[in-house]
């Protein structure tokens, strides 16, 4: 055992990275396409930001994408690990949070509500 | 005294050599000592903390029948909600909010008399491998502080080898409880998937997070997983059955007879040489003990990294939507609702949380779902019927926890895909929703630093890793001669 050698091992992180294989849906995404993401996603991502995920997700992507090898039409999927359906409880009034536990962390409030910036545009 | 396991603490409190005010007020001391440099606590509750040593203390002095766990110290991982106390989960986003209500492991806790200690350090919204994506800055490891301390968790793991408390909570959503235990010298386990409630625990990806215990022996493990396991109406994932018997199992600690599979996809060339080195003198141990080792072959193993980089940011981009500076958390920026909303996620989430929404939202977005998130959930399939198979030719599974030992700060934090590697044996775990727990098998004669045994084990047969973990754990420490945490360097000035 060579004591001398530093961790973590180039070689060790090489070898990791052939692990995750070689590339079967090449992924191109835009700065455009982040930008959008972005908007979905409701973030005000600044434009450095911007250029920096679009090739970073690229090399994500194309790194995940590998899944698709083997996931063949006659697999299928697994949303969650316990086969469950919808779980009720009885309808019971118990105690609950009060109206100021409740809207003790609201950024804004009026009359036992949240007050929230207008919603619908001016029209 | 802060050196003794939980087990011990115990038992000199409920023989009234020690009162929990005393043992309590030694830990805060110890924080207050090295936490300036560990830096494994986000929240410290004085306060809190010794009126619930006080309270404990006067209960048993009444004669009341208490908990195992009565009166001991704990870290509390800043991911689960307690009643007016800080909970920020690491992110900027919920700086400052106290929330307005117990989390289920935190009513059980207090339910133990389990002394709450504060909120322990974690990557942002339990998003990383370091603890490095704290917006309050990384934590630092014990055994060495220029290193990480793994994580998400690292506050918690690295709270327990600081001698900061005893005992500690995390949360594992593809590792976050077993590999800051491996970096640190420490014990963790991952419940099966329901086996303990999530309400309460902030949430990022909800079909794979599950809360658990961190300690430094796995006897210790064994008393919290029983004190915060079961059954909870609130969380409608949670297992409507008997927690397992784990503290039994911790106590039984013979493997005559069981037979223990080898993942050969969890080894080999990705991993440091003295971290293969520990993990196979282990097995040794573990065959002298009449285990019968056998090699068994998950073939889809390969694919779980990929599979999880699409399912957990998938759930974390519609969890996440609910930071929309309206009823809690932050607000900035002025104008409309979506403005305001727009700017706050800005301001309020660092680099990897937005690197993840943003790659849940692709994955999500039609025309890319069926590619993406639908081949995903197929290989969660394939992943959970090489378990299936696996477990019927093993009772239990093993591999190494992680990859290599603890790397240093700062080393890995401009290469996600480096980071994502970390979890590498971990995540096939979450996937299939089964159990998982690492303890220390040595430390890595590269460097010196701890290494880690998982073990897993079916869905809620969370006792047979208990089991094995506590008959290693036994001779591991008689082949040492001390436990592997007296190894680690002096913190105090």
């Amino acid at each position: 055992m060579d004591c001398e050698r530093r961790w973590p091992d180039p070689k060790v992180i090489r070898a990791q990275r052939r692990a995750l294989g070689k590339v079967t849906f090449m992924s191109n995404i835009s700065r455009d396409d982040v930008a959008n993401l972005a908007k979905l996603a409701r973030i005000d991502m600044s434009d450095a930001e911007l250029d920096h995920l679009a090739s970073e997700l690229d090399v994500i992507l194309n790194a995940v994408a590998r899944v698709q090898e083997v996931a063949g039409a006659d697999v299928p999927p697994t949303s969650h690990p316990l086969p469950l359906r919808n779980i009720f409880r009885e309808d019971q009034v118990k105690e609950s949070l009060t109206p100021e536990e409740a809207l003790s962390g609201a950024p804004a409030q009026e009359e036992q509500r949240f007050k929230v910036p207008r919603i619908l545009g001016e029209e | 005294m802060i050196n003794r396991s939980a087990a011990e603490m115990a038992a000199s409190l409920a023989d009234g050599s020690l009162t929990s005010v005393e043992l309590t007020k030694a830990h805060l001391d110890r924080i207050a000592l090295v936490d300036s440099k560990v830096k494994a606590f986000l929240h410290v509750d004085t306060e809190g903390a010794l009126a619930q040593a006080e309270a404990v203390d006067k209960k048993r002095q009444a004669g009341e029948k208490l908990s195992p766990l009565a009166g001991i110290p704990l870290a509390l991982k800043d991911v689960l909600v307690q009643k007016g106390i800080p909970t920020t989960c690491g992110s900027k986003m919920l700086e400052g909010w106290r929330p307005p209500y117990d989390s289920t492991v935190v009513a059980r806790l207090k339910a133990n008399d389990i002394v709450i200690l504060g909120k322990t350090n974690m990557d942002e919204f339990a998003m990383g491998s370091s603890t490095e994506n704290s917006a309050y800055g990384p934590t630092h490891n014990p055994w060495d502080l220029t290193r990480i301390p793994g994580g998400s968790g690292g506050g918690s793991s690295a709270a327990l080898a600081a001698f900061e408390a005893p005992l500690a909570i995390g949360t594992d959503t593809g590792g976050s409880i077993r590999q800051p235990a491996a970096v640190t010298g420490t014990v963790g386990v991952k419940p099966t998937y329901g086996g303990v409630s999530r309400y309460g625990l902030i949430a990022f990806s909800s079909s794979l997070d599950q809360a658990g215990p961190c300690a430094r022996t796995v006897l210790d493990a064994a008393y919290l997983h029983e004190a915060i396991g079961g059954h909870d109406p609130m969380d409608s994932t949670s297992i409507n059955a008997p927690v397992p018997s784990v503290v039994a199992a911790a106590k039984n600690g013979n493997v005559k007879g069981m037979k223990i599979g080898v993942i050969k996809e969890l080894q080999g060339d990705g991993y440091q040489p003295g971290v293969l080195k520990r993990f196979n003198e282990s097995l040794e141990i573990l065959a002298s003990l009449g285990a019968e080792i056998v090699e068994v072959s998950c073939k889809h193993f390969d694919y779980a990294l990929a599979a999880y980089y699409l399912i957990a940011p998938s759930e974390c981009s519609s969890n996440l939507a609910r930071f929309d500076a309206m009823r809690y958390g932050m607000r900035v920026g002025s104008g409309s609702a979506e403005e305001v909303m727009n700017a706050t996620r800005q301001a309020g989430f660092g680099r990897e949380v937005k690197r993840r929404i943003i790659l849940g939202t692709y994955a999500l977005s039609s025309g890319y779902y069926d590619a993406y998130y639908g081949s995903a959930q197929k290989v969660r399939t394939l992943i959970s019927q090489d378990f299936a198979s696996a477990f019927e030719k093993a009772d239990v599974l093993v591999s190494p926890t992680a990859p290599t030992t603890a790397f240093k700060i700062g080393e890995k934090a401009n290469d996600p895909i480096a980071m994502y590697l970390n979890d590498i044996a971990t995540i096939p775990t979450n996937l299939a929703g089964i159990a998982g727990m690492s303890l220390p098998s040595g430390l890595a004669d590269e460097d010196q630093l701890p290494t880690g045994f998982q073990i897993m084990a079916p869905a809620m047969k969370d006792d047979r890793m208990y089991q094995v973990g506590s008959a290693l754990e036994a001779a591991l420490l008689s082949k040492w001669g001390k436990p592997i945490l007296a190894n680690t360097p002096k913190l105090e000035p």
